[in-house]
């Protein structure tokens, strides 16, 4: 089964970068629930208007733990701007790819990046200004 | 790295004595068992031979035995097979809500054709309660297809009470004994079943290789069409390596069988109450105690069963999961909720099933990587933690 996975995805379930929980973040965000297996959770600390910290925790499959530790690297030092165009499609392609089921997995990566902007402009007591 | 193999119930590894056996009848004894030459009664004789061992282990008849491809074919030729023969009789099957898919995939087909599937349910524990047999039939009913032994739990059925109320009706009682056979005593006029499925590949057997049982009297219409082989009943020129060979594995296992029971018996209440002492939030799936010597099945709360087998297989331990990441549905055990579990806890699910190789040596080694990975995967789950 791990065959079906690609190096980069089994490097970052078996070492994933960011897991845990940020002291004081400025904003979470959430995606999935448990009674489909996977739950994703995405805290941001952000200064000047970059995310200058990540974490995450995630419940789920390797393709849910890797896409959750790629997307908390490839957030970290930009611009909300920019942070916010990372779509499921860029984590797959820094993944090396991901087996057809798991899409979803990425998917539900970038709800969590959604949901935890959304969380930030909440707090700021301002609209998303990038909200569909 | 050590490599650790427990999977068993997936498949075996072919016993080294039985694929002795059978590999004369590759290059040298290559007769094909239908040719009136020497070569044809070689083949002809160990075709006969092995069938000769098959039914003695059953206590069938040798003209009782079937040879097929494997369980798959077997479970497909029972139910298609009776059903064909019965179905101006009536068109109603009862199957239960935890069988293979060797058995629900034919039972959906004749649901598309017509026939009325009845799929009991099972209690917490997996099991079949015969009064829910009794209750389900009908006088259309013509067939009762309830598995020996299921796959993923181990839970063993009571088979001969559900053919004692069969048996009164007149109606054919089809058991899937895939998992079993080998493993546990198996004697068909015990049991009190007209057909029955075994596999080669689940006993030490060679692959691709398999039989069914149909009781004498049976009505069942053939099921590949073709040549006269197998009295007319399954056209194809007979895998007599295949045959061999598993009818030896079949004899090996039924001398090592009482042995083998109670050592695997040890060591998987071994894995069990080690489990349960060193983790936490845990559900053991299947019966506690009337489950296959060979069988665990746990669900880890707040994880999910890919992550956990994964990790198992970077250490170089080989389990399986029901979980939803290794099918294409994302759908958890069917029959984990068909025994009532949540959802949530039927992700993360995990069996390991022991075998002929395992040793003592292998399941302390579980025990202590699997608590070290499940604390891993929680410690990165946004559940875990909620909890106080």
């Amino acid at each position: 089964m791990g065959e079906s996975y690609s190096d980069k995805v089994m490097e970052h379930f078996t070492n994933p970068r960011n897991v845990g929980e940020l002291d004081k973040p400025d904003c979470q965000g959430k995606a999935g629930n448990p009674v489909c297996g996977d739950v994703l959770q995405l805290q941001l600390k952000i200064e000047n208007n970059i995310v200058v910290d990540a974490k995450f925790k995630t419940l789920g499959c390797a393709a849910a733990i890797a896409t959750s530790s790629m997307v908390t690297e490839m957030v970290k030092g930009k611009t909300i701007e920019e942070a916010i165009k990372i779509t499921n499609q860029a984590v797959t392609e820094a993944l090396g790819g991901l087996p057809a089921v798991k899409r979803h997995c990425s998917v539900l990566a970038e709800e969590a990046l959604h949901s935890a902007f959304d969380d930030y402009y909440k707090k700021q007591g301002k609209p998303n200004p990038f909200k569909k | 790295m050590k490599k650790i193999y427990l999977d068993y119930a997936a498949t075996t590894p072919t016993d080294p004595e039985a694929l002795k056996v059978m590999l004369p009848y590759f290059c040298d004894k290559f007769g094909n068992a239908s040719s009136v030459h020497c070569f044809g009664q070689e083949a002809k004789r160990a075709l006969e031979e092995s069938r000769l061992k098959i039914a003695l282990s059953l206590g069938a008849d040798t003209s009782e035995i079937i040879f097929t491809s494997g369980g798959t074919e077997s479970n497909n030729f029972a139910l298609f097979g009776v059903a064909d023969a019965l179905v101006n009789k009536g068109n109603h099957i009862i199957i239960s809500s935890i069988e293979h898919h060797a058995i629900t995939e034919p039972a959906k087909f004749l649901e598309k054709k017509g026939f009325n599937i009845t799929r009991l349910r099972v209690d917490r524990y997996g099991v079949v309660d015969p009064l829910d047999v009794k209750k389900a039939i009908t006088d259309r009913t013509i067939l009762v297809s309830i598995m020996q032994a299921n796959n993923e739990i181990g839970t063993l059925q009571p088979i001969k009470e559900i053919s004692k109320i069969i048996k009164e009706k007149n109606i054919y009682f089809h058991t899937d004994a895939v998992q079993s056979v080998g493993h546990i005593p198996v004697n068909v006029a015990d049991l009190g079943v007209d057909l029955l499925s075994l596999s080669g590949h689940k006993f030490y057997g060679p692959k691709g290789v398999g039989a069914l049982y149909v009781k004498h009297g049976t009505k069942i219409t053939r099921f590949l069409h073709g040549g006269d082989q197998e009295r007319m009943r399954r056209a194809s020129t007979e895998n007599i390596a295949g045959v061999v060979g598993m009818a030896s594995a079949l004899e090996i296992c039924q001398a090592k069988m009482k042995e083998e029971m109670k050592l695997q018996a040890e060591l998987r209440d071994k894995l069990i109450k080690g489990i349960i002492e060193k983790i936490d939030d845990i559900i053991l799936n299947g019966h506690p105690t009337n489950r296959l010597a060979n069988n665990i099945n746990f669900s880890f709360k707040y994880i999910e069963g890919e992550s956990i087998l994964l990790n198992l297989d970077l250490e170089g331990i080989a389990a399986s999961t029901g979980s939803a990441c290794t099918s294409d549905s994302l759908e958890p055990s069917s029959v984990l909720l068909a025994v009532g579990q949540a959802q949530e806890d039927a992700h993360g699910s995990i069996r390991f099933s022991l075998g002929r190789w395992t040793s003592e040596a292998e399941i302390d080694y579980v025990l202590e990587k699997l608590p070290k990975i499940v604390a891993k995967l929680r410690a990165m789950s946004p559940i875990y933690n909620k909890k106080g």
